[in-house]
């Protein structure tokens, strides 16, 4: 087998779809909300994406359509959450039964097209260090997107006064509205950034990773995102860690398929959410109960 | 000015009002989803809610295929209510369904062709261990570990749809079936099957037990001590840790209960209505049953009502798609915003909507 610089290409391509959706579901959890939707609005996304840059021939586009179509579904459990103050654990699941459906039924006529490629962009004068210039420097823009949305979010949530606001409205929804916050704006902001990222995570695998579009593309993806989240107890950096922890899972187990090891198929493509599950195992009994989650993650507000 | 003020009770009108008009405001958002695909939004809606059940000429072949899809999603939804009550959330009840069925087919197709009257029986009990086992695992890393049983019940789903791909292919695999994937029919085989009770009915003892699971859930949940615990656990956290409630037990009773009842519902659907073990033997079921659940409001008669509902929409989904052409997905699209516009609608139980009376407090 090859370990070389193809496979930490692959690996990158693997872990940005995680990556973006993760950081997403981050920002919208310190906002106090949980939002099990993330499978749903990921592939409306991927379905969006796909249609779009098919039929403009633009990937650029297709991205564009991805995260407003991940944002457009992403308010739907908006409405229900924060105006219909409805509980947010159903709301994420019947999104997720929504978004499947719907990307099955805009995607019907859109199986076996090819999608326009998505260019590598070579990083000048950096791609032509050896070894690592093809490893770190061709990329399409989106996997340098990802990885700079990690910056951003990280930056955003430490040293911006909105990010402290979302943060508080997070903690402590009472004391933030006490304060003149606008709990349920911030609140939809942070669920539309989700949304739009989980939007832009699947059209990276429906235009990038497969590249074309069939039914339940996503195989799960968007759970694994949610439970990175825990994973990296809501810290913008180690979800990094954790979504590329789990495309090295995912391709290696993919390599050694393909390399014919003597190992059960099944095995190998279960083993990624039996990682998963160990992990949250691990990451559960070492903190002894206490989380780091925000404190108001999943609880409704109400102004009374 | 519109404003919602919490009421000091919830509403017992509205609760029992809400899924009666969810459904209706759903068929008016469904017909304008058919109508967007170009489909004739009243003939739609016909099709799925009148047809399977008042024409003649699919009736007879419809009404007994309700009792037939019905019956896992009561099975299942009764099992999950139990657990939302108490607020754990299990929703892999996909992954118990397929480990119940796995389980229960492997004892019979390992006796066969052994012929006794025990086989059936024993198959049912190996079909609730394998769903509760199943079960055990979110449950127990829950307690000992206090993982979120939400991700690692939905993991297993996954982790048991590659077993049941395995299962078909390898494992379980039709020795005679020329190699293709898949079982042997137990359907098929007299001593291994689950045929329909009463002719004409479509009754078979899933049904049986779907109807056995309502009135046990029913009795659990007002005349026993579980039963109550559930339900202060799920009001109040806080007071049942006072009032000496054993969360941890609760915990693996709510998901152990959910993935034996998940195991069964795998286990008649694959003795009878599915007939074999395949790679795509699971359709949905344990995701569906949990939109019965909410629709039912976690009631045992109200899920059966619900149960009934939700498989009309799977056979009138059927019927369209064969009459109208409309995509299988339509139909989960619909399905979904059945659950969005009850879980929308849940508001006025909760509130109570004062119009025109300044700011609310």
């Amino acid at each position: 087998m090859d370990f070389g610089s193809i496979n930490i290409v692959v690996l990158m391509v693997a872990s940005t779809p995680i990556l973006l959706a993760a950081l997403g579901e981050m920002v919208t959890e310190k906002s106090g909300v949980l939002n099990l939707g993330v499978e749903g609005m990921m592939i409306t996304g991927a379905v969006c994406g796909f249609i779009a840059a098919v039929e403009t021939g633009s990937p650029t586009l297709g991205f564009l359509a991805a995260a407003l179509g991940g944002a457009t579904l992403s308010m739907l459990f908006g409405l229900l959450t924060q105006v219909f103050l409805a509980t947010q654990v159903p709301a994420g699941l019947a999104l997720t039964l929504v978004g499947t459906g719907l990307a099955s039924l805009l995607g019907q006529n859109y199986q076996g097209r090819t999608p326009p490629r998505v260019p590598d962009l070579d990083i000048p004068v950096l791609e032509a260090i050896p070894v690592l210039g093809p490893i770190l420097f061709r990329h399409d823009a989106i996997v340098y997107l990802s990885l700079l949305s990690v910056i951003a979010v990280w930056a955003f949530l430490k040293f911006t006064r909105a990010g402290l606001i979302l943060r508080a409205v997070g903690e402590n929804h009472a004391a933030a509205h006490a304060l003149g916050y606008k709990v349920k704006a911030v609140r939809l902001a942070a669920i539309g950034f989700g949304g739009a990222m989980a939007g832009l995570g699947g059209a990276y695998i429906s235009l990038v990773r497969v590249p074309q579009w069939t039914d339940g593309i996503t195989a799960g993806i968007g759970w694994i995102a949610l439970a990175i989240v825990v994973f990296a107890s809501w810290r913008a950096g180690r979800v990094l860690i954790g979504a590329y922890l789990f495309g090295g899972i995912t391709v290696l187990q993919l390599n050694l398929q393909a390399a014919g090891a003597r190992v059960p198929v099944e095995l190998l493509s279960m083993s990624p959410f039996l990682a998963t599950i160990l992990v949250l195992v691990v990451i559960s009994a070492r903190r002894h109960g206490a989380t780091n989650a925000p404190a108001m993650l999943g609880r409704v507000f109400h102004a009374s | 000015m519109i404003a919602f003020v919490k009421r000091p009770q919830p509403s017992r009108a509205w609760m029992l009002a809400t899924p009666l008009l969810a459904v209706i405001v759903t068929m008016i958002l469904g017909g304008i989803l058919f109508a967007l695909m170009g489909k004739d939004p009243v003939e739609a809606i016909r099709t799925i809610f009148w047809d399977p059940l008042f024409n003649p000429q699919f009736a007879g072949y419809s009404r007994p295929q309700l009792l037939v899809k019905a019956a896992p999603l009561i099975l299942i939804a009764i099992g999950l209510s139990l657990g939302f009550k108490a607020g754990i959330w299990n929703i892999g009840a996909e992954g118990q369904y397929i480990m119940g069925a796995l389980a229960g087919a492997s004892v019979g197709l390992a006796l066969y062709p052994l012929d006794a009257w025990w086989i059936f029986p024993l198959m049912v009990v190996a079909g609730a261990v394998g769903g509760f086992l199943w079960a055990l695992i979110p449950a127990l890393l829950k307690t000992r570990f206090n993982t979120n049983e939400i991700l690692v019940s939905l993991m297993l789903v996954y982790v048991a749809e590659q077993l049941l791909a395995s299962a078909s292919l390898g494992l379980l695999r039709n020795p005679e079936g020329n190699g293709f994937p898949g079982s042997r029919n137990l359907s098929r085989i007299d001593w291994l099957s689950n045929p329909e009770l009463i002719p004409g009915t479509g009754a078979h003892w899933g049904v049986v037990a779907a109807l056995g699971a309502v009135v046990a859930a029913y009795v659990l949940l007002n005349r026993h001590l579980m039963g109550f615990q559930i339900r202060l656990t799920g009001e109040s956290p806080r007071a049942a840790g006072f009032a000496g409630v054993n969360a941890a037990r609760l915990v693996v009773f709510c998901l152990g209960t959910a993935g034996a009842l998940a195991g069964l519902a795998g286990l008649f659907e694959v003795t009878g209505p599915a007939g074999q073990i395949s790679i795509d033997f699971n359709a949905g079921y344990g995701f569906t049953a949990i939109i019965v659940a909410f629709l039912g409001r976690l009631h045992p008669v109200g899920i059966l009502l619900a149960g009934l509902l939700l498989a009309l929409t799977f056979i009138g989904g059927e019927l369209a798609q064969f009459m109208l052409g409309l995509p299988s997905s339509a139909i989960q699209v619909f399905q979904g915003m059945l659950l969005m516009t009850l879980l929308g609608m849940d508001i006025l139980v909760n509130y109570r909507l004062v119009i025109g009376k300044g700011k609310a407090a």
